[in-house]
């Protein structure tokens, strides 16, 4: 209850929410607001909005770019939220292990780490997808490659702190095992900064994967937002509404998601919200 | 005419704290060639009082009533830019951790010049340097006013900072706990150098601290602060050898006396830890800069009989932390051996050590840090016996009673430490070590945290609880007083090595070493026996 009132302290916070969750219920009910797929042809080309019943016009072969939106948010949010599970996964056990133990093993996962982040992140996953083929699955495997360095580090950092903490200490003296004192100790004391980049990390993988899309390395059998921009971008003179509205969908998403991570962020470290206002 | 006068000084506090009040009502004056040590345990305002002096309140604690005079002038009713021309020249104020009050990137001479430029005296700095760093006592004062803060030792670093101060010759000097970060012949030196100042200059002295022996040493006068109150004020020897409010009293009762507690009957003479050869170094630096070994354990062999308390004294960076972590593998020594009922320690693997677990546990120093805060008590204490193939009903159920036994009551089980006082924290903690009912307890600085009347009631506890489970113990202290109020034997570690070892009495009546003579000098208000009621 506490936690909730000071995360609705941060108006932005609250937007946010509004926000993703208007996503989310479209995602959800895309079916039933535009049954069928959104690939069909359903107007005459180049309807601008409002004519023909298209709320959001028509693209250049006559399908609905209202329908392509509300069945491209589901891709968008499934694409953030696996990918970002994916990278929180490699980064938090090598992040941990790395603070954990210390020494030697710490220098050579940190090395790895480094290895990643040297390599432009976008560059890295266009080469990752090129390699194995566009589908779903190998866009969020080249997303959550490219994106767990920083909780690598970031989940490192807290460990190394947390680590010499007295009750990790009086842990060890109870003769609980490694695993247990990580998992058990650390990693709850470790969490609120893993769950503030965490909702960064999936606006930053929509981000990805419609930058992916509009060079037309998205999925081929999938609708999504950034192959609505890439499919518009030729005709944008002709018909801006086939890229706007996209654009604003990836533009508020991710804008909430900041509003979001921003405001876990304060309600998680109450003592530094207090300090800016 | 009093050098500083105040009168009924009230400073709110925000509101939701415990109390409307930071302060209320004080009233307090200071004479000129006068100390007056501002008593009280942490939270009682005492520090609130002496930043209100200096004008340097936070904007969350504005004053509410009361006024404030230096000799003529009303501090009170000064603009902000008044106020700053007397800091510093009239009033000055040395603060409690000397290396977080300098500028760790300036050197120190540079930062005494500052004091002296900022009133106006920029072309007198360079001879006045030299000078002021000399009468702090500090040896070779050219050298020390070109290094920079962190080449210094702490007591140094507080001789610095009472140089600063004394730049511009304050009348009044506000000193917040100046030696409670130092270790106790410092702090002896940093009292003996601030008496002498003061008494060579007739400057007016606010001292403020917690620790009576503090005052015994250096108070001419002493105001006893409870909850933002002043509850008692008078001559030292007065407050100190006669005190009338039912607070000071119970201030100075729990002062550890210094007393050896009362001699226990035989201890068994079954040897239960012993420690041969154990050596600890730690290597800095590397790569580049040279590289330097510290000793921190070495020559420190002991034995630890059954039922037997063995107090470990010294400095910090004494190394006695280290020999006691030693013993639970939390630091690794690199040689000797660490037999317990005759059995070796150090080569074991982290799971043959883990029947030794149970019958060795540890209470830590910090009461805040080592408690895991995400977890309830009721599991914190549990874990323990849990670990160790305990059911889980079981050990939920021995946490209760433990928790009756720490004094603590079963509505704790269920909360965070958080919501918990310094002294309770600890109670937790000496409740789970005892979850485990082990036969050796290592107590690592398990008062020094704490308040004193809270440190007595812990003290109390650890006492009965060893009475009653017939534990030994290997208890770790800087505090001399508290040393000799618990433990059997008393061995003196300095640098690494342990210099003197024997049986309290003998100890404390007939020092041997010279180190421990003079840690023995060095306990503040030796000349005063607290009085019993």
């Amino acid at each position: 209850m506490a936690f909730l009132k000071s995360f609705a302290r941060n108006k932005g916070a609250v937007v946010g929410v509004v926000v993703l969750a208007l996503v989310f219920v479209v995602a959800a009910l895309a079916d039933v607001i535009f049954p069928g797929t959104p690939w069909d042809m359903v107007a005459a080309p180049f309807m601008p909005p409002g004519e023909m019943d298209m709320l959001l016009g028509s693209d250049s072969l006559g399908r609905d770019v209202a329908a392509g939106i509300a069945h491209g948010a589901r891709i968008s949010l499934l694409v953030g939220a696996v990918s970002t599970v994916v990278a929180l996964a490699l980064g938090v056990s090598l992040g941990a292990l790395a603070g954990y133990v210390g020494g030697v093993v710490d220098d050579l996962v940190m090395r790895f780490t480094e290895f990643f982040q040297t390599i432009p992140s976008f560059v890295l996953a266009i080469l990752l997808v090129a390699i194995f083929t566009p589908t779903i699955s190998s866009v969020v495997f080249a997303i959550a490659v490219v994106s767990w360095p920083p909780v690598a580090r970031v989940v490192r950092a807290e460990f190394l702190s947390l680590r010499s903490r007295e009750f990790v200490q009086a842990a060890e003296v109870l003769g609980k095992s490694r695993l247990s004192i990580v998992v058990g100790d650390i990693l709850p004391n470790a969490l609120s900064p893993i769950i503030v980049l965490s909702s960064l990390m999936v606006a930053n993988a929509i981000l990805l994967e419609s930058a992916l899309s509009f060079l037309g390395l998205g999925d081929p059998n999938l609708m999504t937002w950034g192959f609505l921009i890439g499919s518009g971008r030729s005709v944008i003179r002709l018909a801006w509404w086939m890229s706007v509205f996209p654009g604003v969908a990836i533009f508020l998403t991710v804008l909430a998601l900041n509003l979001v991570g921003e405001g876990l962020s304060d309600a998680l470290n109450p003592r530094l919200a207090g300090r800016r206002t | 005419m009093s050098l500083l006068r105040v009168e009924g000084l009230t400073v709110a506090l925000p509101p939701g704290g415990d109390r409307p009040h930071a302060v209320e009502g004080i009233d307090l004056t200071v004479d000129p060639g006068e100390i007056v040590c501002v008593v009280g345990e942490s939270g009682s305002g005492k520090s609130i009082t002496a930043n209100a002096v200096m004008g340097l309140l936070p904007k969350t604690l504005p004053r509410k009533a009361g006024r404030i005079w230096l000799g003529e002038t009303e501090l009170t009713a000064q603009s902000p830019e008044q106020l700053r021309a007397l800091r510093g020249s009239r009033m000055a104020m040395i603060f409690q951790e000397p290396m977080t009050a300098l500028n760790p990137l300036m050197r120190v001479g540079d930062q005494i010049a500052e004091a002296l430029s900022v009133h106006g005296e920029k072309r007198r700095a360079r001879d006045r340097v030299p000078e002021l760093l000399a009468a702090v006592n500090l040896p070779d004062p050219a050298a020390i006013a070109r290094a920079h803060p962190f080449r210094l030792s702490g007591g140094q670093r507080q001789r610095v900072m009472i140089a600063m101060a004394l730049a511009l010759e304050p009348a009044l000097l506000i000193a917040d706990e100046p030696t409670t970060a130092l270790d106790v012949t410092t702090q002896m030196q940093i009292l003996r150098l601030v008496r002498e100042i003061q008494s060579r200059k007739g400057m007016g002295v606010m001292f403020i601290t917690h620790d009576f022996g503090v005052v015994a040493e250096i108070a001419d006068r002493v105001a006893v602060m409870q909850r933002g109150r002043i509850v008692e004020q008078g001559a030292a020897a007065e407050v100190l050898n006669n005190p009338r409010h039912d607070y000071t009293r119970a201030l100075i009762a729990a002062v550890p006396h210094g007393a050896p507690g009362e001699a226990r009957a035989a201890v068994a003479t079954e040897t239960v830890l012993e420690a041969r050869g154990v050596a600890k170094t730690y290597t800095r630096g590397g790569w580049f800069g040279a590289r330097a070994l510290v000793k921190a354990v070495h020559d420190a062999d002991f034995t630890l009989k059954r039922g037997e308390t063995l107090g470990l004294v010294g400095e910090s960076g004494s190394g006695k932390s280290t020999l006691a972590r030693c013993v639970v593998d939390l630091v690794r020594p690199e040689a000797g051996q660490m037999l317990f009922h005759g059995q070796d320690l150090r080569p074991l693997s982290r799971s043959a050590r883990k029947p030794f677990r149970k019958r060795i546990q540890m209470v830590f120093q910090d009461p805040y840090a080592s408690l895991n805060p995400r977890r309830r008590v009721g599991e914190i204490i549990a874990e323990g016996p849990i670990t160790h193939g305990e059911a889980r009903e079981r050990a939920l159920d021995r946490a209760r009673d433990l928790l009756r036994l720490v004094k603590l009551d079963d509505g704790a089980m269920d909360r965070f430490p958080h919501e918990f006082s310094g002294g309770q924290r600890q109670r937790i903690g000496i409740a789970r070590a005892l979850a485990m009912e082990p036969e050796l307890l290592i107590a690592d600085e398990p008062v020094s945290a704490l308040d004193v009347s809270v440190q007595a009631q812990v003290l109390a506890l650890l006492a009965e609880i060893r009475a009653r489970l017939g534990l030994t113990m290997l208890f770790i202290t800087h505090d001399l007083r508290v040393a000799a109020q618990v433990c059997d034997r008393i061995a003196v570690m300095q640098r690494g090595a342990i210099v003197e070892q024997g049986r309290t009495a003998d100890v404390f009546g007939n020092p041997q070493h010279s180190y421990t003579r003079a840690l023995l000098d060095s306990i503040p208000g030796r000349g005063w026996t607290p009085p019993t009621f």
